[in-house]
């Protein structure tokens, strides 16, 4: 019997890149070993089944499990590729209120036993879905683009993390980590860009990755894989290698992963900027 | 490198974001609905005092809070009808 930890990835704003990210870091979880299952809190407009490719094998979901209708062994979606892998995804349903705290608080409690991760990928916004994906997690990684209503609806998040969890109500302080997405190393260079460094000290989080924008993240979405499975040499599936090998607990120093060129690429890439 | 970068002007849009941020951020995180009560109450307060002298439309009374880092400022804007001086 394993304890989990369950990890929510949040943001407030939307199209930031949360769903990308929880399927990468839960899907690099998976590569090392761990047994690990993302739940999508996305209800009404789930798409964490699209991302991980499992989207014709969902057949219940968490509103069924919060609701009876099936078990939650039923409700998981096993991933085709890595056996340790498995997804509970949102229900299509365009009742916003099918969600319910006690509901949510056992199906979070179940899976502690069956996983070592449990990885809660959060809707945008503030409503129900947002603050029940956030209310039973141990840790928080917070999704921002380096860009200002981002980082503000960060901080909006972060608030809540303080105030709305079950850690926070009870005394404690849950632990948050900052994952910058769509990070562009030049345009941060010539002060076009709010650099890492701004964003870590405007939200007062510790890093835990950057990924640099990519078109390998698009690429990866079309066919169904997490980024961190479909192209392991791409610049956004490294860092997010990294940022999992820090949530794992290594210590190791934040770096933005650049695209490997050859000397002419170097040369011609130097001239252009 | 472009002939601005050449000259050593870089971009500053990132440095203004993070100033705008900050100051925002820093209202928003003490923010405890105490600002609107107080500008509601002054208003009212203003309306009353101005109301006893002049006919005015309640709705020509104005206040705006413009929050600049250290500085907060209130701005009262009251718009007098034509006849005001008259009476």
């Amino acid at each position: 019997m394993s304890n989990a930890t369950v990890v929510v990835v949040t943001s407030g704003k939307g199209g930031v890149g949360k769903t990308t990210s929880a399927a990468a870091i839960a899907s690099a979880l998976a590569k090392e070993g761990y047994q690990v299952c993302a739940i999508d809190f996305d209800v009404g407009l789930r798409n964490l089944d699209l991302i991980m490719g499992a989207e014709r094998r969902v057949v219940f979901d968490l509103v069924n499990v919060v609701r009876g209708e099936a078990s939650i062994k039923q409700a998981l979606v096993r991933d085709k590729k890595l056996n340790n892998l498995y997804l509970l995804p949102a229900s299509q349903t365009r009742d916003k209120d099918a969600l319910t705290d006690e509901g949510v608080a056992s199906v979070i409690e179940e899976l502690r036993m069956y996983f070592d991760w449990v990885i809660c990928d959060s809707p945008a916004g503030i409503e129900r879905g947002a603050t029940l994906a956030m209310r039973y997690a141990d840790e928080a990684i917070i999704v921002s683009n380096p860009e200002v209503s981002s980082v503000r609806d960060c901080d909006r998040i972060i608030g809540l993390l303080d105030a709305k969890t079950k850690v926070a109500e009870e005394g404690g302080r849950m632990p948050k980590h900052l994952l910058i997405t769509r990070y562009d190393t030049e345009r941060a260079k010539t002060g076009d860009m709010l650099a890492t460094d701004d964003v870590v000290d405007i939200l007062s989080v510790p890093l835990i990755g950057v990924v640099p924008e990519s078109k390998d993240v698009l690429k990866a979405s079309n066919v169904g894989l997490p980024v961190t499975l479909s192209d392991e040499t791409s610049t956004a599936a490294r860092a997010y290698t990294e940022a999992t090998r820090r949530l794992l607990g290594e210590n190791i120093p934040v770096t933005i992963p650049e695209e490997k060129r050859g000397l002419l690429g170097k040369f011609f890439k130097g001239r252009a900027a | 490198m472009n002939i601005l970068s050449l000259f050593g002007r870089r971009g500053e849009s990132a440095s203004v974001a993070k100033n705008r941020l900050q100051i925002l951020l820093a209202h928003e995180r003490a923010d405890d609905g105490s600002d609107a009560v107080l500008i509601s109450s002054l208003r009212e307060d203003i309306l009353a005092v101005v109301a006893k002298r002049v006919n005015i439309d309640p709705d020509s009374v104005r206040l705006e809070m413009d929050r600049s880092g250290e500085v907060t400022t209130l701005g009262i804007d009251i718009e007098l009808p034509p006849t005001a001086r008259a009476s």
